[in-house]
């Protein structure tokens, strides 16, 4: 299992970069849908089978065709690809990649340095969770309801047609 | 159930490099469906992060954060998509850079 871990992580992060620098819109999601596919083996192999069932179902399922929607109302994809990659400039990567890879190193320093973080990680059965989240965490059920419903209304009321003509 | 015999710094290595890779990402891109999905990714390595915290102490909570934020994500995503709509057919291009009217 523990190959199965750095397998599926290098997977991860490697289809992330591809994600974050591809210019054609459809080829970084269907990357975006491996990086989540392979970071629910992640989660599966640290013992959360209930979070990697989730990661599969909500994220690469819901979240991913909500914007493969978007995409095809837009017509997005081949014609937006050259525009895109003149977009994405060794220039432009500079600036931000100098400094997200010092946050990266000070990320590392911390969890190498200043925590003692050498123990394995435990299963948390499926069980549990559901026990707890109906619980002590029935409020916290009920206020991510109510966001949900504020997304729902927020997403129609942006998206009704006589808004999109004015 | 099988369970990797990781250490707890190794895979919050893993979240702290998607989540900056998430970071670069919105930084550079100024298509503003590719900057929705970047947060995306963001969001998803906070997420695995409480995942794997809750894994070392060997309680629900962390998962039972993945699940909130996951509904913080959906959420997020439905409103932005909807934002990214407008912008469309308001400028007729997703360019971030086009909603500059703020600019001094």
């Amino acid at each position: 299992m523990n190959a199965t871990f750095y397998v599926a992580s290098i997977v991860a992060v490697l289809t992330t970069m591809l994600v974050i620098t591809r210019a054609h819109v459809v080829h970084a999601l269907l990357y975006l849908v491996v990086s989540l596919l392979s970071l629910a083996l992640v989660f599966y192999s640290l013992g959360a089978p209930f979070a990697a069932a989730l990661e599969v179902i909500v994220y690469a399922g819901a979240i991913v065709v909500l914007f493969v929607f978007v995409v095809m109302m837009l017509n997005l994809g081949r014609h937006t690809a050259p525009r895109e990659r003149r977009w994405l400039t060794p220039a432009v990567w500079l600036g931000p990649g100098l400094f997200c890879a010092v946050l990266l190193g000070e990320l590392i320093y911390t969890f190498y340095a200043g925590l003692p973080g050498r123990e394995g990680v435990n299963v948390v059965p499926s069980q549990l969770v559901g026990m707890t989240l109906f619980g002590p965490y029935v409020l916290a059920v009920e206020l991510a309801s109510m966001l949900l419903l504020a997304g729902l209304v927020g997403a129609y009321h942006l998206g009704r047609k006589e808004h999109l003509e004015r | 159930m099988p369970v990797a015999n990781v250490a707890l710094n190794q895979a919050l290595l893993l979240a702290a490099v998607l989540f900056t890779l998430g970071l670069l990402g919105l930084l550079v891109r100024r298509n503003l469906i590719m900057m929705l999905v970047c947060l995306e990714i963001m969001l998803n390595a906070a997420g695995l992060a409480f995942v794997v915290a809750g894994s070392r102490w060997q309680q629900a909570d962390g998962q039972i954060m993945f699940i909130l934020i996951l509904a913080l994500a959906a959420a997020e995503v439905a409103v932005g998509l909807a934002l990214a709509l407008q912008f469309y057919h308001r400028f007729h291009t997703l360019d971030a850079d086009a909603a500059s009217d703020l600019r001094g």
